[in-house]
């Protein structure tokens, strides 16, 4: 190695600043394929949904003359038994199943994440009585929380995304609380306690990124979960109201008459089913961005 | 005016099966740029003591039942939150046992390392990154500018143990408690790391508390030593006392047990019995039931660590009435 000393200090030109572990994390994400197209796919995914709508075919219109036919150059994916263009229900049935994904499991997140880390980190009797309330809503039955909640208040779009987020927590909160507690006693918080860093910069800073790969995992099975909670809400006609749709209702529907036409079950199934798998993939490609152990290949 | 002056610390942990008196009734003083040697066996309230000075006793279970620790006028026990992490990590730094686990697995090095100067005032990142350097290439870390960038999984023991040390010292502070800094180290990192902090100490003047189950590792670092039994400070002398004056049957059954110290093919001193239960309680002498040379009336009674020569106190009573002597 040589020196070139014209160059003041180079040791310290060398040092990259504000690196921090989401930039790190972020270019190791950008190397694993799978999860940058599964990210890709997703985006397609969502934008379709949002923007689509906009210009494809009444979702809503029943029209007899289209009877489940099958697909073709007008109706790209067919129609269904009321005549209305599978396309376009897909695409607003989609925009449905993102926003309940992706707000119920931010609620979730944000509340789970919060809870865990006060009791994980906190311990002894706050940990004790934060817990004990999350066994007894866990020992609520939810399907009937649900319907009570729809009863009294009607059907209402925010009220399925607190319902779903109201349980989804707890879990969440439970793992978020074993990991904190364990980190807890690690020697680096100690001596991150002993150079006198402030509890919330600890938490932030020493604690959270140290359960993200955990929640991460978690958070991608929640998204599917809440999905298919969506569903079987929908089926038991708690969810989005006709004529709106959401996958978990096509699908519901496709399934009733999957004899006879095929289509009406097999793409909303696939709109499904590729959403979860990329974010299955995306989230397993986070975890392993997010591990600085795992970067070295 | 000692730097740090300690006074009838007693710390207690109330658990399930009862309540555990880990630290009873120590008191100890430290000059300024001194040495402590701490030595005592798992379970001697050696680690609880200096846990208590920053403040790290998890509470509950734990509680600081009595006693007082000043620095600098503030009194540690009993200080604000505010008040201590002023202190810590600024005027006071410690250094842990498992230099595996004592740094944080997603923080880059140098960002753990500037962290002391971050928090405890303002500082230009230019600034950190510089003194970081710095720190880093006076405990011998090569190449420094590179383990700036690493994660810790990507450095070795005794390197992640010189990082904690550039780390503790990296504000100049006026004590360093080390926490058997080379127990988890192999025997060559360990004379490393050892040599490392005495350099450490004489260059920054800090004071340093050693906390060891190393008699050996004492010998060669420590002006004064204390050695501890049970929750309590048993013989208290000069390093040089310690060793050739032993005033308490502990610390003597202690040498013995030292395999360097024993003729070759011998079978090795052992000190027979186990440590007290600290959740029961002891009366009189807690080491009498293990001790050749107790008596009844050891069994009974309050000690008290009495100064039987100049400065140097031994807690055995048979000692102080000049029963027995040891050799």
């Amino acid at each position: 190695m040589t020196v070139d000393s014209t160059l003041p200090a180079p040791a310290i030109v060398e040092v990259e600043p504000g690196h921090s572990l989401w930039q790190d994390a972020w270019a190791r994400l950008r190397k694993n394929r799978l999860a940058v197209a599964s990210g890709v796919l997703l985006l397609v995914m969502a934008c379709a949904c949002l923007i689509g709508p906009i210009f494809s075919q009444d979702y809503a219109e029943q029209n007899l003359s289209t009877y489940a036919t099958p697909p073709s150059a007008e109706h790209w994916l067919g129609t269904d038994t009321a005549g209305r263009d599978l396309l376009s229900r897909i695409l607003i049935g989609g925009r449905v199943s993102f926003s309940v994904g992706l707000c119920a499991t931010a609620v979730a997140l944000l509340i789970g994440v919060t809870y865990g880390t006060i009791a994980g980190f906190y311990g002894g009797r706050v940990d004790m009585v934060m817990m004990r309330i999350v066994d007894i809503i866990y020992a609520f039955p939810f399907t009937i929380f649900v319907i009570l909640l729809m009863s009294l208040f009607g059907r209402n779009f925010l009220l399925l995304f607190a319902a779903i987020g109201a349980v989804e927590w707890l879990t969440m909160a439970r793992i978020v609380r074993g990991q904190v507690l364990t980190l807890r006693r690690m020697e680096f918080i100690e001596a991150a306690i002993a150079t006198g860093v402030p509890r919330r910069r600890i938490i932030l800073r020493h604690l959270i990124p140290n359960v993200l790969g955990p929640i991460i995992v978690y958070t991608t099975l929640t998204i599917p979960a809440i999905m298919l909670l969506e569903a079987f809400l929908s089926f038991l006609g708690l969810g989005v109201p006709p004529p709106m749709a959401s996958w978990g209702v096509l699908i519901d529907d496709g399934r009733k008459v999957m004899e006879e036409f095929w289509w009406l079950i097999t793409f909303p199934g696939l709109a499904l089913s590729l959403t979860l798998f990329a974010l299955n993939f995306l989230g397993d490609g986070l975890r392993d961005a997010l591990d600085p152990k795992a970067s070295k290949d | 005016m000692p730097l740090l002056e300690v006074e009838n610390l007693r710390v207690a942990f109330h658990t399930r099966n009862g309540i555990v008196r880990a630290v009873n009734d120590v008191s100890f003083s430290l000059e300024k740029g001194g040495t402590l040697g701490v030595v005592g066996e798992s379970g001697s309230g050696k680690s609880v003591t200096g846990y208590a000075m920053m403040g790290l006793i998890p509470q509950p279970p734990g509680r600081i039942e009595g006693g007082r620790a000043i620095f600098g006028g503030v009194d540690l026990l009993h200080a604000s939150k505010a008040e201590l992490n002023a202190i810590r990590g600024r005027k006071i730094a410690m250094i842990f046992q498992d230099p595996m686990t004592s740094l944080n697995p997603f923080m880059r090095v140098g960002d753990q390392i500037m962290e002391p100067l971050r928090i405890h005032g303002k500082i230009t990142s230019d600034a950190a990154r510089k003194k970081a350097l710095d720190a880093l290439a006076e405990v011998g870390v090569q190449d420094p500018s590179a383990r700036l960038l690493a994660y810790p999984h990507e450095l070795s023991g005794g390197m992640r143990q010189r990082v904690m040390i550039a780390m503790a010292l990296i504000t100049n502070p006026a004590l360093l408690i080390a926490d058997e800094p080379t127990t988890a180290l192999d025997v060559t990192v360990q004379a490393q790391v050892l040599e490392l902090i005495r350099k450490m100490q004489q260059n920054h003047g800090t004071a340093v508390i050693f906390i060891t189950h190393d008699l050996g590792v004492v010998s060669g670092f420590c002006d004064q030593v204390q050695v501890m039994y049970a929750g309590r400070i048993v013989e208290s002398a000069s390093v040089s006392d310690i060793f050739e004056r032993p005033l308490h049957p502990y610390n003597r059954a202690l040498q013995k047990s030292i395999p360097a110290f024993q003729p070759k093919g011998r079978d090795l001193y052992t000190i027979p019995g186990a440590p007290p239960d600290l959740s029961r309680p002891i009366a009189g002498c807690s080491f009498a039931p293990r001790c050749e040379f107790a008596t009844d009336a050891c069994r009974k009674g309050d000690l008290t660590l009495t100064e039987v020569a100049p400065a140097h106190g031994t807690s055995c009573r048979r000692v102080q009435r000049g029963e027995i002597t040891l050799d």
